[in-house]
């Protein structure tokens, strides 16, 4: 069997993860997130025209009407998407109206509006939500493993949140409720990974004193990766195949798990892995 | 085959079979959420006064006039409930015109009738330009316009001083802008009333007849009596829609209000006379609503994004492990299967972050069978008989299977615990997928491998 000696490299991939983290922590501090409505309270019109006209032209119509700024985009084929941060209705009948003198063609096809209460709440509903699933993972692992293990497989899951929201920071997509779905779907992925490798790790946990955790560890890599690849291969299909016939409405969902499955596979496979071993030798 | 392997087989079949029946026969079939059938989801806050506070009585009261307007509106199958101690969530689907739903349900259709103490004028339309010759006529114009406006400013303050001196007495604007009555107590109001219809007077005009209890029948006569040649209000939370001047005195408990409606405004109108006034105001603190063109959109993309990865998911399983693979397959589709029938026995609402949710779950639902071949792999290359390395194979690898969709059920438990709308719609779903694939991993899988065994060794030989 081929044998590859992962562990090998594992310093370079832990500096190599942890400049990826810290690269997306000043993104997230310098350039911050795009959230939407859905937390920050305001307006969203989703139009469709059947000649759609020019953004900048209805960017024209809306700023007389909307003081602050207001987001405008294509959306699918024919559709106009207009995000305003004016929470109330009255501002959404306005810039309906507004577009509809200047656009007789055009059709509201759907509207949201969230008020500055249920933004705050979603806000906090998100943070106390992933906390509680990374407590309850945490628990769960030190019963069935032991608590070393517990903290090697939750430090990763922590890498791949941060990096998730760092490609976010980045291309500042915009940021809906379905992303807490997606990061707690990367959680649960990621883990699922680490875990499959460090079960293998705990399998071979009686031949630790005669080849040392190096060797161990690669051994235990080395099983369990065509399941890894394979498994990896399976699950990328779907979240590719949502990425590109997904459309617009699951885009920012769709990037999110394929962003955080990528990262989530290489924290299973070096960094958990990585921490297992730098720890095994420093005692 | 032993008898546990006969005991598997039947258990397998039993559940597709009752599942696929199931999904067949129900009668109410999936829940399609709202982002893809189309319809409009509202969250209403219940806002107390000092003089009219919130208590479960009050919201109980709100729920029950919503329900009643939302019927009379013609909505199928709406959902109005409670959410925490101060919300409303009504969940209308398949309306056209989800404008005129949050018109009918957020406002608080408080009708008074109110005796007439004083008015404002109308304020004249302000001057444009091109009918004037010179610059200086024009700006004269502007002058005396602003002073005609100042001049209904100051009128309207001096009511509100007036106001206080009177008892019951407000000041309320007219449904034109600018202009402003001075109002006596209340006469009578919707509570007096038995019934509203649509009515449009005989030139045409949009109107709403008004049928009083007896109660309310003698109020109106006793107060048309006190009134005649005078001005009678009509005050919709708390705008003058009309003031008619009272000719006659009117008995027998009639009326009609004849104001500037389309046929529409006057349906919704007479809706919300008939249902009652809401018992405390309510605000919009979220609507979100998707037309049924865009619905139909998410579903296509859904399927099509669902199809296209499912099949490099079937076709990459058969190519890599053959035979082995189409067992996966099959259990697959058994997955596919169960989550359908689980969401339709749980009545789940299948929401768009849902659909994403299964088909990642299909991608997810087959590494089970991947972790339970290499495993048979494994064993088999040590040396064990095609059948005691499949019996090694998946006793080794349910642990690992059991271990690592229990962590990410903890996840998706967690979402559907603390998530709201279609992230909680997510949660069931992912839920459902992991205990539906563990089901066809360890049990399907291993009853169709052992088909096959018991076919042909040289399959799994290979």
């Amino acid at each position: 069997m081929r044998h590859i000696d992962f562990m090998k490299h594992r310093k370079f991939a832990l500096t190599l993860s942890l400049v990826l983290v810290a690269a997306s922590l000043a993104l997230l501090f310098t350039k911050g997130l795009n959230l939407g409505i859905d937390f920050t309270g305001g307006n969203v019109i989703q139009t469709e025209f059947d000649t759609r006209p020019d953004i900048a032209e209805v960017r024209d119509v809306i700023s007389s009407i909307v003081a602050k700024g207001a987001m405008i985009q294509n959306f699918g084929d024919k559709g106009i998407i207009i995000r305003t941060n004016e929470d109330t209705e009255q501002s959404r009948e306005a810039v309906v109206k507004a577009l509809t003198a200047k656009y007789p063609g055009m059709k509201v096809t759907g509207f949201e509006k969230v008020g500055p209460v249920v933004g705050g709440e979603l806000r906090r509903q998100a943070v106390i939500g992933v906390t509680i699933a990374l407590v309850a993972i945490l628990i769960y692992i030190t019963l069935r493993f032991q608590f070393r293990f517990a903290v090697v497989s939750v430090v990763p899951l922590v890498h791949d949140v941060i990096i998730a929201l760092g490609f976010f920071s980045l291309t500042q997509m915009e940021i809906g409720s379905s992303f807490i779905a997606a990061i707690l779907t990367i959680v649960g992925y990621s883990l699922n990974n680490t875990i499959i490798i460090l079960d293998r790790v705990r399998e071979n946990w009686g031949t630790l004193s005669r080849e040392g955790i190096v060797s161990l560890v690669n051994k235990s890599l080395n099983q369990t990766l065509a399941r890894t690849i394979n498994t990896t291969l399976t699950t990328l299909f779907p979240v590719i195949a949502l990425c590109v016939w997904g459309g617009p409405v699951l885009m920012a969902f769709s990037y999110a798990m394929l962003v955080g499955m990528i990262a989530g596979t290489w924290s299973s496979m070096m960094v958990a892995t990585g921490l297992l071993c730098e720890w095994q030798l420093k005692k | 085959m032993n008898r546990t392997d006969r005991l598997r087989l039947w258990i397998v079949l039993i559940v597709v079979a009752a599942a696929g029946c199931y999904a067949y026969f129900d009668r109410n079939g999936l829940n399609l959420g709202l982002d893809l059938r189309g319809g409009a989801h509202i969250v209403l806050q219940a806002k107390g006064t000092p003089e009219n506070p919130l208590g479960d009585d009050s919201i109980d009261r709100l729920l029950a006039v919503l329900r009643n307007r939302i019927d009379q509106y013609g909505v199928a199958e709406p959902i109005i409930q409670k959410s925490g101690a101060d919300r409303i969530i009504v969940d209308l689907p398949g309306i056209q015109d989800p404008a005129a739903a949050l018109e009918l349900i957020g406002r608080t259709a408080q009708m008074d009738f109110r005796e007439v103490l004083d008015s404002t004028g109308t304020p004249p339309p302000a001057p444009i330009r091109s009918n004037y010759d010179s610059d200086i006529q024009f700006v004269q114009a502007q002058e005396r316009w602003q002073k005609a406006i100042d001049q209904l400013g100051n009128s309207s303050a001096d009511f509100q001083v007036r106001a206080k001196s009177t008892v019951g007495a407000i000041v309320a604007p007219a449904e034109e802008a600018g202009r402003f009555y001075l109002l006596g107590a209340v006469l009578l109001s919707g509570k007096d009333l038995i019934n509203a219809a649509v009515n449009p007077d005989s030139l045409g005009r949009m109107g709403v007849s008004l049928e009083f209890s007896n109660e309310g029948a003698r109020l109106f006569e006793e107060a048309t009596a006190r009134l005649i040649g005078k001005q009678l209000a009509i005050v919709l939370d708390n705008v003058v829609i009309s003031a008619p001047v009272v000719q006659d005195r009117i008995a027998g408990g009639h009326a009609q209000i004849t104001g500037r409606f389309t046929a529409d405004e006057a349906g919704r109108l007479a809706i919300m006379l008939k249902a009652g006034a809401l018992p405390v105001a309510v605000e919009i603190a979220e609507n979100r609503s998707v037309g049924p063109s865009l619905g139909a959109d998410s579903v296509r993309q859904g399927l099509e994004a669902g199809l296209f990865g499912a099949g490099m998911v079937l076709v990459f399983m058969l190519l890599y492990y053959q035979f082995r693979g189409l067992a996966a397959d099959l259990a697959l589709a058994v997955t596919v299967l169960l989550i359908f029938a689980g969401l339709i026995a749980f009545n789940a609402t299948l929401t768009l972050p849902g659909i994403a949710g299964i088909i990642l779950t299909l991608g997810m639902a087959v590494d089970g069978n991947v972790l339970i071949y290499e495993r048979v792999k494994e064993e088999q290359k040590s040396g064990k008989t095609p059948m005691a390395a499949l019996d090694a194979g998946f006793r080794k690898a349910l642990v690992t299977i059991l271990d690592s969709n229990i962590t990410t059920l903890i996840a998706a438990l967690v979402l559907f615990y603390f998530g709201s709308g279609s992230v909680r719609g997510f949660g069931v779903t992912l839920s459902v997928g992991l205990v539906a694939s563990v089901f066809a991993n360890i049990v399907v899988t291993r009853a169709i491998l052992q088909l096959f065994v018991r076919r042909g060794k040289e399959i799994v030989r290979k």
